[in-house]
C-alpha cells in the first residue's frame, strides 16, 4: 500500500482496495465484496447516526465496488447528504458518487438539484465548481431545466472568479449539447463572444468551445467571433516561446488554444474584410513558415503540439479552398511528413492529404506523391497506416493513374489484413468501374477481385460487373470468353460460378463458335461447380440452364437430362425443385418462338447511382465520400450505364422481368437486399427500384398536391431569377436530364419525365463545400398569370448535409393550358454566415407536354394546309449557332417530344415534326418545319399549330437550339 | 470533443472510465472490452492512433498503463495525444512520480484531478499551474500521516 502522504486518505478505503488486491480469484473477489456491501448496509441502517467522515468513506467504498463492475442499489441518499456537508472533501465525494452512478429516481435528482442550487448561490468559487462540474458530468434533462437559466448568467456576471467563468462555459455547453432548446439565446450571447478577448488565457480556453459549438448553430448572431478569432491567434502564433508563460507548452505557445481558435474559424467561410483575411493568411504563413524551422525541443510533446497546429491550419486552408497557394504548400508539408520517421506524423500526413485531393487546386499536387503512397501501401508495419494509404490511393485517384492505383490495391489485397478487405474490395471495384475507358479491363479487374478476395466481393460487386456487362454490347463477347477461362480454375469462388453462370447464360453464344468452348463444353464446365455451391447458386445456374436450351437447342436433352435427374426435381429445397420442375416443363412443352421470348436476353439495366458506391457510403457514413468523386460519378456514370436518355420504363422491364424466369430475379434484389434467388419479390423489387433512383420523393410528391409552399422563411424575400436564368432554361429544351445550375457552392441536378399533361421533375443538390449549409430551403412558385396555366407542387426536404441529398426534391406539374413562361425555384440557405438566395427559372416548357404523332407524307400537307390562318404560323430565319451535323439536328429534334417524320418533305435536307400538346382542357396539334442551309450556315423554322399562342412560343424556344 | 477516456492496465483491467456522453453500463462495458481488445493487440511501435466506428481513438502507453481516449472525427489526433501527456503531467505533479498503484489506490483524486483539467469532454484548464492550484485547494484540509493512522482500519 502506497503511503498517502497528501490530502485527506481513507484508511479503511484503502485496506479495502488492497484486500480485493489480494483475492486469487473472482469467486474470493465477490465474497470481499459482499461481506463489505453488508457492512455498509447495517452502517447505513444502524441507529446511530454516521459522521461525515465514515459516510464519506462507505460512499466512497460503494463507488470504488461499482467502479469494479458490480451493481450498487443503495447508498445514494447518503451520497446526497454529503451534497450538504460543508467540508469541501466530503462534498467532493458526494459529488463523485452522483456523478458516477447518477440515478434519474426523480425524488433524489430534486434533492441533488436543491443541493446544487445551494452552491451555486454560495459564492464560494471552489464549491460552485464543485456544482457545475457535477451538472456537467450528468447533463441531464431535468438538471438542464433546472439550471439552464442560471448558469449563463454566472458565465456573463461581472464578480465570477476565472475558475468559475470557465466550468460555466463547459457546463453551460454540455447542457446546450442534450437540450438546445432549454438554452436560450439572449443578452448574455454577446458577451459570451467577447471572452475570447479575455485576459486570462484559460476563460478564452473553456470559453471558446463554447462559442465554436454556438456557432456551428447560429453562424449570423456569433460571427464577430472571427475577427476577434483572428487577432487572438495572430497574437498567440507571433509571441515568443514563453510570453505565455504556463500556457506555453514545451516551448509551443498556446498549442490548445491555437487549434480550438483554427477549428472555430472552420465554422466560417473566409473573412469578407480585407484586413482580417490578410492577418489570417500572415498567421497561417507564420505557422507553415515555423515548421520548417529547426525545432525547440528534441521532445515530442514539442514536435506534436507544434504539428497539431499546423495540421489544424491546413485543415482550414483546405476549408477554405480558395488560396491556391496555401493549399499547394499545405501539400508539399504534407509531402514532407510522408516520409518522416514518426509513424504518427505519416499517418496524419496520409489521412490529411486525402481531403486536399478532393481540391481542384490541390489535386494535382497530392497526385506527385503517388510513389510514396504506393509505397507506404506495401512497407508500411502498421495496419492503420496502410489503411491511410489504401484511403489515400481511392482519394487521388483519377483517370490518368486510374490502371497503376488499381493494379497496386489488387495486388495488396493478396496480402491485405482481413479487417480491411471488404473495403478494399469496394474500393477497387469504384475505381474500376468509375475509369472504365475500355471494359475489358474492368472485367479484367473485377473477375481478378473476386480470383483474389472472392471471400469480401459482397453482391453489389458482382452484381455491378453483370449490370455493365449487360448495358454494354461491345463488352459482352470479351466477358463470356473471360469468365469461360476462370471458370476452368480448379478451385474457383462461388462468386466467379455466379457471375460465370450469369454472362454464359446471357452471352455463351458469343464464344460457342470456338470448339474449345462449344455450348456442351461450357454447360459442363458450369455443372462441374454445381455441387459445390450453396443453394441460391444453384438457383442461378439452374436458370442458366434453361436460357442454354434457348441458346444452343443442341444442349436441350442433356440439360433436361440433368433437370430430371432425382437431385434436381426432388431437391429437398423447395426454390431448386421449383425451378427444376418449371424448366423442365418449360423446356418439353414451349414451341422455339415461345422459349425465345420467355428467355430472351435481359433488357438493359436503367441508369442508377452505383449500387457499390452507396454501400461504400453506408460503410463510412455520410460525408465519406468526397463531393467531387460524387460528382464524377455522375459525370461518369452514364457512360457506363449505357449512354442516358433511355428512360427507365416500370411496365416493360417489370413485364419482361416477369416473363423472364430467374436470372433476373438474382439481380433484382439488390436494394430490397432478397437473399440471391428470391425469384417470387422479384418484380416487386424491380418497381422499387427503378423508383428508388429518383428517391423516396417520388410517391409523396405524386399525392401531395397543395405542397410546402409556405416552407420558406418569411422575413427573406426570393431573390429576382438570375440573369443566366434563361441561359440555363434554353439547355434543357431538348434534353430532361442534366446539370441545372451550378456556383462554387452548390450543384443542382435535374431529372425530369413527362407523360401527357402531367410531368415530374427530381432535383438533385449537390453541396460542394465540406460544411453543411444550415436552412436549407426550396421553394416553387409560378409568377404572375402562370398560375393559372401551370400546378407547380413541390415535395421538400432538407438537404443540409455534405454531398448529395440523399431525397432529392420532387416537383409535379400539371399544365391546365398553354404557358409561356417557366416556374421558378427559389433556394435558400446559410453557408457560412450568409444567406444564400437564389432563384432559378426551371426548365418546364410547354415542348415538354408533346406527344408524338406519326403520319403519311399526305396527312401532314393536308393539316399542313389546315392551319394556313397567319396567326397560326410562326417562321424564324436565324443563324446557325450550333453544329449543323444531320444527327446532332435529329437527336434535338427528338429530343423537343415531337416525332421526326422521314420521307414527308420533298426535300430531304429538310426536317418535319409532328406532335400534339396535351394539356388539362385541349390537345394543341403542332407541326414544325425546319429548313437548314448549310452554305449560310442559316435556318428557316416554320411552325404551324392550332393555337397562335403556342406556335409563338414554341418558334422562340427553338429558336436557341440550333 | 472527446467522448470517454479510459485507463487500463497490460492485463485489460480498467482503472479509471470517465464519459463524457450518456452511456448505458452494457455500451460501456462493451466498449471497454472492445477498447482494450483493440489497443492492447497493437504492435509496439505502432502509430498511436485508431478508427473506431465514427469516432477517432488515441491511445498512449505509459509504463503498465494504457491511456486511450476517444474523441470525434473531426478532431485533432496530435492535440488530443497531448490531452493525455498533460493529465499524466497532473497525476505526476500530484502524486509525485505517478504509477498504476496510486492510481488504484487513490482512484477518487484521479478523478478529481480529471474534472478540474476537463470538463463535458473539453478542456477547461490546461496550464499545469492552474489545475494544480484547484487540486490543492481541495487539499486545504491537510492530514498528518499520524492523524491518518489513527483512524479505523475498516
Amino acid at each position: 500500500m502506497p503511503a498517502v502522504s497528501k490530502g485527506d486518505g481513507m484508511r479503511g478505503l484503502a485496506v479495502f482496495i488492497s484486500d480485493i488486491r489480494n483475492c486469487k480469484s473472482k469467486e474470493a473477489e465477490i465474497k470481499r465484496i459482499n461481506k463489505e456491501l453488508a457492512n455498509i448496509r447495517s452502517k447505513f441502517k444502524g441507529d446511530k447516526a454516521l459522521d461525515g467522515y465514515s459516510k464519506k468513506k462507505y460512499v466512497c467504498k460503494l463507488l470504488f465496488i461499482f467502479l469494479l463492475g458490480h451493481d450498487i442499489d443503495f447508498g445514494h441518499m447518503e451520497a446526497v447528504n454529503l451534497l450538504s456537508s460543508n467540508k469541501y472533501t466530503e462534498k467532493q465525494i458526494g459529488y463523485l458518487f452522483i456523478s458516477v452512478l447518477v440515478n434519474s429516481n426523480s425524488e433524489l435528482i430534486r434533492l441533488i438539484n436543491n443541493a446544487i442550487k445551494n452552491d451555486l448561490s454560495s459564492r464560494n468559487p471552489t464549491f460552485m465548481c464543485l456544482a457545475l462540474h457535477c451538472i456537467a458530468n450528468v447533463g441531464s434533462r431535468e438538471m438542464a431545466e433546472a439550471f439552464a437559466s442560471e448558469i449563463p448568467r454566472i458565465l456573463v456576471a461581472g464578480d465570477t472568479m476565472d475558475s468559475v467563468k470557465q466550468s460555466a462555459a463547459l457546463c453551460l455547453l454540455r447542457l446546450y449539447k442534450t437540450s438546445p432548446d432549454l438554452v436560450m439565446m439572449g443578452e448574455w450571447t454577446s458577451r459570451v463572444v467577447h471572452l475570447l478577448n479575455d485576459q486570462h488565457m484559460g476563460v478564452v480556453t473553456a470559453a471558446i468551445s463554447l462559442i465554436t459549438c454556438l456557432s456551428q448553430k447560429n453562424p449570423d448572431e456569433f460571427k464577430t467571433c472571427v475577427s476577434l478569432a483572428v487577432s487572438r491567434l495572430s497574437r498567440i502564433v507571433s509571441s515568443a516561446s514563453t510570453d505565455l508563460q504556463d500556457y506555453t507548452y514545451y516551448f509551443v505557445p498556446a498549442p490548445w488554444l491555437s487549434c480550438k481558435l483554427l477549428r472555430l474559424l472552420q465554422c466560417y467561410p473566409p473573412p469578407e474584410d480585407g484586413a482580417v483575411k490578410g492577418r489570417l493568411v500572415e498567421c497561417l504563413e507564420t505557422i507553415l513558415n515555423k515548421a520548417q524551422e529547426p525545432p525547440k525541443s528534441k521532445k515530442v510533446q514539442h514536435s506534436n503540439a507544434k504539428n497539431a497546429i499546423l495540421f489544424e491550419a491546413i485543415s482550414l486552408i483546405i476549408h477554405y479552398d480558395s488560396e491556391p497557394n496555401l493549399l499547394v504548400r499545405a501539400c508539399n508539408q504534407l509531402g514532407q511528413f510522408l516520409q518522416h520517421r514518426e509513424t504518427n506524423l505519416r499517418y496524419l500526413a496520409l489521412e490529411s492529404m486525402c481531403t486536399l485531393a478532393s481540391s481542384e487546386f490541390s489535386h494535382e499536387a497530392v497526385k506527385t506523391h503517388i510513389e510514396t503512397v504506393i509505397n507506404a501501401l506495401k512497407t508500411e508495419r502498421d495496419v492503420s497506416v496502410r489503411q491511410r494509404a489504401a484511403d489515400l490511393l481511392y482519394a487521388m485517384c483519377d483517370r490518368s493513374n486510374a490502371k497503376q492505383i488499381v493494379a497496386e490495391m489488387l495486388s495488396y489485397l493478396e496480402t491485405a489484413d482481413y479487417s480491411i478487405r471488404e473495403e478494399m474490395v469496394l474500393k477497387v471495384a469504384i475505381l474500376a468501374e468509375k475509369y472504365a475507358v475500355d471494359y475489358s479491363w474492368y472485367v479484367d479487374t473485377i473477375l481478378n477481385l473476386i480470383r483474389i478476395a472472392g471471400d469480401y466481393v459482397s453482391e453489389e460487386v458482382w452484381y455491378r460487373v453483370i449490370q455493365i456487362v449487360i448495358n454494354r454490347d461491345d463488352v459482352q463477347g470479351y466477358a463470356a470468353k473471360t469468365v469461360f477461362e476462370a471458370l476452368q480454375a480448379p478451385a474457383c469462388h462461388e462468386n466467379m460460378v455466379k457471375v460465370g453462370g450469369y454472362i454464359l447464360g446471357e452471352f455463351g453464344n458469343l464464344i460457342a463458335g470456338d470448339p474449345r468452348s462449344s455450348p456442351l463444353v461450357q454447360f459442363n464446365l458450369l455443372h462441374s461447380k454445381f455441387h459445390l455451391c450453396s443453394v441460391p447458386t444453384r438457383a442461378l445456374l439452374l436458370s442458366a440452364y434453361i436460357k442454354f436450351i434457348n441458346l444452343f437447342p443442341e444442349t436441350k436433352a442433356t440439360i433436361q437430362e440433368v433437370l430430371r435427374c432425382d437431385s434436381q426435381i426432388r431437391n429437398s429445397d423447395v426454390e431448386l425443385q421449383q425451378r427444376a420442375v418449371e424448366y423442365l416443363k418449360l423446356s418439353s412443352i414451349a414451341s422455339t418462338d415461345v422459349l425465345a421470348t420467355v428467355l430472351e436476353e435481359m433488357p438493359p439495366f436503367p441508369e442508377r447511382e452505383s449500387s457499390i458506391l452507396a454501400k461504400l457510403k453506408k460503410k463510412k457514413g455520410p460525408g465519406a465520400v468526397s463531393v467531387t468523386e460524387l460528382e464524377d460519378n455522375k459525370r461518369e456514370g452514364g457512360e457506363l450505364n449505357g449512354e442516358g436518355d433511355r428512360g427507365p420504363d416500370p411496365a416493360a422491364m417489370a413485364s419482361s422481368n416477369a416473363s423472364t424466369p430467374s436470372p433476373s430475379a438474382d439481380l433484382l434484389g439488390i436494394r430490397s437486399a432478397a437473399p440471391v434467388g428470391a425469384a417470387p419479390t422479384s418484380v416487386g423489387s424491380l418497381l422499387v427500384d427503378v423508383f428508388s433512383e429518383a428517391g423516396p420523393a417520388a410517391p409523396s410528391a405524386a399525392v401531395n398536391d397543395d405542397g410546402f409552399l409556405s416552407s420558406a422563411s418569411p422575413s427573406e424575400d426570393p431573390a429576382p431569377p438570375l440573369s443566366e436564368a434563361d441561359e440555363l432554361l434554353n439547355k434543357f429544351v431538348c434534353k430532361n436530364n442534366g446539370v441545372l445550375f451550378e456556383n462554387q457552392l452548390l450543384q443542382i441536378g435535374i431529372k425530369s419525365e413527362y407523360r401527357q399533361n402531367l410531368g415530374r421533375m427530381y432535383l438533385f443538390y449537390g453541396n460542394k463545400t465540406s460544411v453543411q449549409f444550415a436552412s436549407f430551403t426550396t421553394t416553387v412558385s409560378c409568377p404572375g398569370e402562370l398560375q393559372s396555366q401551370l400546378n407547380a407542387s413541390d415535395q421538400t426536404s432538407g438537404t443540409t448535409g455534405r454531398g448529395w441529398s440523399p431525397d432529392p426534391t420532387g416537383t409535379q406539374h400539371r399544365v391546365l393550358t398553354d404557358f409561356s413562361d417557366a416556374p421558378l425555384l427559389n433556394i435558400k440557405f446559410r453557408y457560412g454566415g450568409a444567406l444564400q438566395n437564389l432563384t432559378l427559372k426551371l426548365p418546364v416548357t410547354i415542348n415538354k407536354f408533346f406527344q408524338p404523332t406519326e403520319m403519311t407524307s399526305h396527312d401532314f400537307f393536308q393539316r399542313w394546309k389546315q392551319l394556313s390562318q397567319p396567326q397560326q404560323e410562326a417562321q424564324k430565319i436565324f443563324k446557325a449557332n450550333h453544329s449543323m451535323d444531320t444527327e446532332v439536328l435529329k437527336a434535338k429534334l427528338l429530343g423537343l417530344g415531337t416525332a421526326l417524320l422521314d420521307d414527308v418533305d420533298p426535300n430531304s435536307e429538310n426536317y418535319v415534326c409532328a406532335g400534339v400538346i396535351q394539356t388539362k382542357g385541349q390537345q394543341v396539334g403542332c407541326l414544325l418545319r425546319l429548313e437548314p442551309n448549310g452554305q449560310a450556315q442559316m435556318y428557316r423554322l416554320t411552325l404551324r399549330c392550332s393555337k397562335d399562342s403556342v406556335s409563338r412560343r414554341l418558334c422562340e424556344l427553338l429558336a436557341e437550339q440550333f | 470533443m472527446m467522448r470517454f477516456l479510459l485507463l487500463f492496465s497490460r492485463q485489460g483491467k480498467l482503472r479509471l472510465q470517465k464519459w463524457f456522453t450518456p452511456m448505458t453500463e452494457r455500451e460501456k462495458k462493451k466498449i471497454t472490452r472492445d477498447m482494450t481488445t483493440m489497443v492492447l493487440s497493437r504492435q509496439p511501435r505502432s502509430c498511436n492512433f485508431l478508427h473506431w466506428k465514427d469516432l477517432k481513438i488515441i491511445y498512449k502507453r505509459y509504463a503498465s498503463l494504457y491511456f486511450c481516449l476517444a474523441i470525434d472525427n473531426q478532431e485533432n489526433e496530435l492535440i488530443a495525444l497531448e490531452v493525455i501527456q498533460r493529465y499524466v503531467e497532473l497525476l505526476d505533479k500530484y502524486f509525485g512520480n505517478v504509477c498504476e498503484l496510486d492510481i488504484i489506490f487513490n482512484f477518487e483524486k484521479a478523478y478529481f484531478i480529471l474534472d478540474e483539467f476537463l470538463i463535458g469532454g473539453e478542456i477547461q484548464e490546461t496550464s499545469k499551474q492552474m489545475v494544480n492550484r484547484s487540486i490543492e485547494a481541495s487539499d486545504m484540509l491537510q492530514e498528518t500521516m499520524e492523524e491518518y493512522m489513527s483512524k479505523p482500519a475498516f
